[in-house]
């Protein structure tokens, strides 16, 4: 399995493999917003937490519909389905899922800090956001791959892909941000919600593979 | 260990691709598949490898021990498509499936040299003309052990050299007690194999 983690790590990194791209979408839509809200310095900050995080999500979901879909021009799927005995496919998904993320992912939350300057946040609140982030984009990840495993064999699934998958991660939007929310503005709470985002997490990292393993096991042809 | 289908019938989008078709292969034999385009030998082989439901019959391994209980844990799958990548070196690419399909057989190194790339391993695989890069895909045959070898076409795009060498490397598995399914057009040079002749479905 560590195998498998590698190759896609470097598949993401080599030429083509789209890793930046997220990051640099990531930061036009955050560098876009304050030209858009005007030069209102505390409404900025005050919808920092709310931007970063839609932003991250948007730029999650851009990459997501190639996770199967390589494997499965080049033949591999047929392989990584093949080999299901040996290695569990929902396992071989997880997998997968955790080296998109740390390919992908992990870069915006590096840059989510730095993104957090341009929207006048307070550095509590940057962290804050950070963490929330590192904490709640790995679920996006997993529910997009059950989404992503559904429109495998779909030549410009996309955007479908986007479509079926953005409803299903808005309680993680919605925890994310009022995490980071509750971190910064005093009476919310910040325990709470940040509890739950990583509950879901937790929850989808086991729902999500064995969704989209099922997908794929009927989805050779 | 053994092969066996009875009665098999396969279907691509509810259309009957063939029926009623029945082998039973003892190990250290080969069966060759023929027949015209789209007589359903990739279907066959899909069916058999478990990648494509079986529609009617049954096919199984019997006598696979522990290691080898179902046909997929069984075989490799040789299709039309080579299963690498074409950003990563062609030692990379071997590498990966020799850890990811356990089992391990010989080295990359060895399975490089065994079919005439030898040297040529730190090549990114896109680099590869489309017989070598067959050549690096029958190389994943060789790098983890399985006794049933599912080949869809295994000579397109190689040389007659080549084409002499992987009917040699098709011959050690065979002595050495695998078994064999390959879908050809063309004459794999396997004495006492086997035949089975597809016909297209009216």
């Amino acid at each position: 399995m560590s195998s498998l983690f590698l190759r896609d790590i470097r598949l993401s990194i080599r030429a083509g493999g789209g890793a930046l791209i997220g990051v640099i979408f990531f930061l036009a839509v955050i560098a876009t917003i304050p030209f858009g809200v005007g030069p209102d310095l505390n409404l900025l900050s005050r919808i920092g937490p709310a931007i970063l995080w839609i932003a991250a999500l948007l730029a999650c979901l851009l990459g997501l519909d190639r996770l199967f879909q390589a494997d499965r021009e080049d033949g591999s799927l047929d392989l990584l389905v093949l080999n299901s005995d040996r290695q569990m496919l929902a396992l071989t998904v997880l997998v997968k899922c955790l080296a998109h993320w740390a390919g992908s992912v992990l870069p915006l939350v590096v840059a989510a800090p730095l993104l957090g300057l341009f929207m006048n946040m307070e550095p509590t609140g940057i962290g804050a956001t950070a963490f929330t982030l590192l904490v709640g984009t790995p679920a996006i990840t997993f529910i997009g791959a059950a989404g992503a495993a559904v429109a495998v064999a779909l030549p410009r699934g996309g955007l479908l892909i986007s479509v079926l998958v953005l409803p299903l991660t808005i309680p993680v939007l919605i925890f994310g941000v009022s995490a980071s929310y509750g971190a910064v503005a005093d009476p919310a709470p910040f325990l709470q919600p940040f509890l739950i985002l990583a509950a879901l997490t937790l929850f989808l990292a086991v729902v999500g593979p064995l969704a989209a393993a099922l997908a794929l096991r009927h989805g050779t042809d | 260990m053994r092969l066996i289908a009875e009665n098999l019938g396969g279907e691509r989008g509810g259309e009957t691709v063939f029926s009623g078709i029945g082998f039973a292969l003892e190990k250290g034999e080969a069966l060759i598949v023929t027949g015209p385009n789209g007589s359903g030998k990739s279907t066959l082989l899909r069916v058999i490898a478990g990648l494509l439901p079986v529609a009617k019959g049954f096919v199984r391994v019997e006598a696979g021990g522990e290691a080898f209980p179902t046909i997929a844990s069984a075989s490799h799958y040789l299709g039309h498509l080579n299963a690498m990548k074409t950003a990563l070196s062609v030692e990379e690419n071997l590498g990966f499936w020799r850890a990811f399909q356990g089992e391990p057989a010989l080295s990359v190194e060895e399975a490089l040299e065994t079919v005439g790339l030898g040297g040529l391993g730190h090549l990114p695989f896109g680099y590869l003309s489309t017989g070598q890069k067959r050549r690096a895909s029958i190389a994943k045959l060789l790098v983890s052990r399985r006794p049933v070898w599912l080949l869809d076409e295994p000579t397109a795009g190689l040389d007659k050299a080549s084409e002499e060498r992987f009917a040699g490397l098709m011959r050690d598995h065979c002595q050495e007690g695998g078994i064999i399914v390959a879908a050809t057009h063309l004459p794999l040079g396997l004495e006492g194999a086997k035949a089975l002749q597809m016909k297209v479905a009216v």
